[in-house]
């Protein structure tokens, strides 16, 4: 954490003085922002006004969950990957493979699907050390193409192109049963969605997470500064990919499905979109960006069931257009916008 | 009226009390139609579509007195779409009869909702022998399994083609194609040379297509999806294994009636066997063929035509049950139903739930200026090999 405080500029003061104003940094990073404090309410509150709605907000939650995974090594690490849809999948298959042969119980299986792509994260974590931006495109997207192929060449343990199915889930935590209307079902992957946002907060904006940011703005000078930079990448890459794995596994449960599509291209295309269009770099950019894609894609697929996908194109590039270089933080515009609106000082 | 209600429906979600209302039922039936309309299936989407509007187009747009309503979603082919979008229709929409699904994995992955549901889906395109066990629930109109392959076999041995390469696509309805041409192929005295399997994933046919010519067979047999058909055919022209004296023999997915046209000349002669052909040579057909070029401008193909069956099955299905929706008296209505339709006469199995139906052996012929799949002699009757009992 001495990383950020500026020690080499600073004129000689008391170690004291110094760590007051790390401190300070640190509280102001981690602030509760006020879009916390209506996103969480309106994400319960939909339970009771939203009966019909529960499928589609079990997507977003997903969805969400696999957005935020990737913007902990997108946003924070700088690792650019176009194959995070390989943790996704491996989680998925897991609590397929979990749930048909040894036990049903959904959030055993959540565990154990976390546990397995966390491990392939951590094996595959020193592949992407190696080389630049570049190279970490290729490979990641080649680790998802190959895990691809084998999930639908090793048809004897998933299914293969037809897919795994076959089995179902037994109640939540032995209590509550995967209901038609998929109430539980949201309930379900909220809670996970809340649970493992609130950690990977509580990660990103630790000393931890700022070294993560230094690594990304400057390797070389992080490197200088004392920030063991490959570890930092590993453990970073490594939560991530137990984050990706829980989403997949959450997406098998709800479904009680899997298809090798979990594996494709598409979904790790459509979860970096997803990152463009809420913002990267602060957590809530994956869930703001899934609401935003999944009801817009819902909506123009129900009104256009053929040329729906031109529309979401067209977006997309009037967004990348005109947000540039405010895309990423868009939200925190909003109320400096409001505040300057009103006459006060932002 | 009707303002003053939406008016009142808007205030309810601002105060976010009204929502749990369910829209009002009125005397209709709904039909919620799954179809990839996006995404590399697009044409299978839009062949079926095309096939049930011509149903309505030509029987009305009610049965049993009541009229009957399409819901269309795209799920893009994606599994986990297809079964939100699936339980969404029961659950929001009220749909007493689920339809379409373009792929195996997609007709798989509802299992599960038509199980706990209790509703009846008729599958217009997914071909795998698995999926019928899946769900109580699973009626067919398309083709079970390895059904038009193994007449091909038969054929094939009676016209001295006994030395047989067969090339399919590494995916599931490949494997059961494969399975289903090897057994029939052996059983009739034939000799496999050699069984290739192609990715599905970005096909390029020349190396295998070089090892099919290094092996000198009397014909290789060959089942693609529809749709890379056209790009099959160009690599086998190219590699000049017509020149060597090696026959093509295929199920109709080769030469679909959709893509034939591109082909072009290389196509023809081809033999292949099929449940339909836009050819066929009946008044039923011909009334199918002109509506879809009327509303679509396009050739019906044969998954066209499993969704004008399937439309045709819920329409009878609700005349025998006199109107009534209920999911378990549908199915059971639906089961050892038997009509005509335009690719001639097929029946539900009541034991498997699966299509019934003869299939043809064709040649591609120029008729009146396009191409087309010719039937020249028939096997009826056939089921799938697979999981007939």
């Amino acid at each position: 954490m001495s990383v950020i405080t500026r020690e080499d500029v600073a004129p000689v003061e008391d170690g004291q003085d110094d760590q007051a104003r790390a401190m300070r940094l640190m509280r102001r990073r981690s602030r509760i922002r006020f879009f916390e404090f209506i996103i969480w309410p309106a994400a319960v509150a939909a339970i009771f006004l939203l009966p019909s709605k529960m499928l589609i907000l079990t997507e977003i939650a997903i969805l969400a969950l696999f957005a935020v995974s990737l913007d902990l090594v997108l946003g924070f690490a700088g690792i650019v990957s176009l194959g995070h849809t390989a943790f996704f999948g491996i989680g998925a298959y897991t609590a397929g493979l979990f749930a048909r042969h040894y036990f049903a119980e959904p959030v055993t299986g959540l565990l154990v699907a976390g546990v397995v792509s966390g491990i392939l994260g951590f094996a595959t974590s020193f592949l992407i050390l190696r080389g630049s931006d570049l190279t970490r495109l290729m490979t990641t997207l080649g680790i998802a193409l190959m895990l691809g192929e084998a999930a639908n060449q090793m048809g004897w343990l998933t299914g293969g192109a037809d897919g795994l199915s076959g089995f179902s889930l037994g109640p939540i935590l032995g209590l509550f049963e995967f209901d038609l209307w998929g109430r539980n079902g949201y309930i379900y992957c909220l809670a996970v969605l809340f649970v493992t946002t609130m950690v990977a907060r509580r990660i990103a904006f630790s000393p931890f997470g700022l070294a993560l940011k230094a690594i990304k703005s400057n390797p070389t000078r992080a490197a200088l500064v004392g920030v063991p930079a490959r570890r930092r990448l590993v453990i970073a890459y490594t939560i991530a990919a137990v984050m990706a794995g829980f989403a997949g596994a959450l997406l098998t449960q709800t479904t009680s499905f899997v298809s090798p599509d979990v594996l494709a291209f598409h979904r790790s295309a459509d979860v970096l979109l997803i990152l463009v269009i809420g913002g990267t770099g602060y957590l809530y950019g994956g869930i703001f960006g899934a609401i935003g894609f999944t009801l817009l894609k819902d909506w123009l697929s129900v009104v256009t069931p053929q040329y729906w996908m031109f529309w979401i194109g067209l977006l997309l590039v009037i967004l990348v257009l005109v947000g540039r270089g405010r895309i990423a933080r868009w939200i925190e515009y909003i109320p400096q916008r409001l505040t300057a609106a009103m006459g006060g000082k932002p | 009226m009707l303002k003053r209600r939406s008016f009142m429906a808007a205030a309810g979600v601002a105060l976010g009390c009204l929502m749990a209302l369910p829209a009002q039922a009125q005397e209709a039936v709904k039909i919620g139609l799954v179809l990839p309309m996006t995404g590399p299936f697009a044409s299978t989407g839009r062949q079926v579509e095309a096939g049930v509007r011509a149903y309505m187009a030509l029987n009305g747009d009610e049965a049993a007195g009541k009229k009957i309503e399409i819901v269309l979603r795209d799920d893009a082919g994606t599994a986990d779409q297809t079964r939100r979008i699936a339980q969404e229709l029961v659950v929001n929409e009220g749909v007493s009869i689920l339809m379409g699904f373009g792929l195996t994995p997609l007709a798989m992955s509802v299992a599960p909702v038509l199980n706990q549901a209790k509703i009846p889906a008729i599958i217009t395109s997914a071909t795998t022998s698995a999926i019928m066990p899946q769900s109580e629930y699973f009626v067919r109109t398309s083709m079970g399994g390895p059904q038009s392959a193994v007449p091909v076999a038969t054929w094939a041995v009676e016209n001295d083609l006994k030395r047989v390469v067969t090339l399919v696509t590494d995916y599931g309805p490949g494997h059961d194609i494969e399975k289903g041409f090897v057994d029939q192929f052996k059983k009739d005295g034939g000799e496999i040379v050699e069984s290739v399997r192609v990715p599905l994933q970005n096909p390029d046919f020349a190396p295998f297509l070089q090892r099919v010519r290094d092996a000198k067979p009397d014909a290789v047999f060959v089942f693609v999806p529809s749709g890379v058909g056209s790009l099959f055919m160009k690599q086998f022209v190219e590699r000049g294994l017509a020149d060597a004296g090696i026959k093509l023999i295929a199920t109709g997915d080769v030469t679909d009636d959709d893509l034939l046209n591109g082909i072009g000349d290389a196509a023809k002669g081809v033999i292949t066997g099929h449940f339909y052909s836009a050819n066929h040579d009946s008044p039923e057909n011909k009334a199918f063929v002109e509506q879809v070029r009327k509303t679509n401008n396009m050739r019906p193909n044969f998954m066209s035509v499993g969704g004008y069956d399937a439309m045709h099955l819920a329409y009878a299905a609700l005349e025998k049950t006199g109107g009534d929706t209920d999911g378990t008296k549908l199915i059971e209505a639906m089961k050892g139903m038997e009509w005509t339709s335009p690719r001639g006469p097929i029946m539900i199995d009541p034991e498997t739930r699966d299509i019934v139906q003869d299939i043809y052996i064709r040649e591609v012929k120029e008729v009146d200026g396009e191409l087309y799949n010719v039937e020249f002699t028939k096997y009826e009757k056939i089921r799938d090999p697979n999981t007939a009992k």
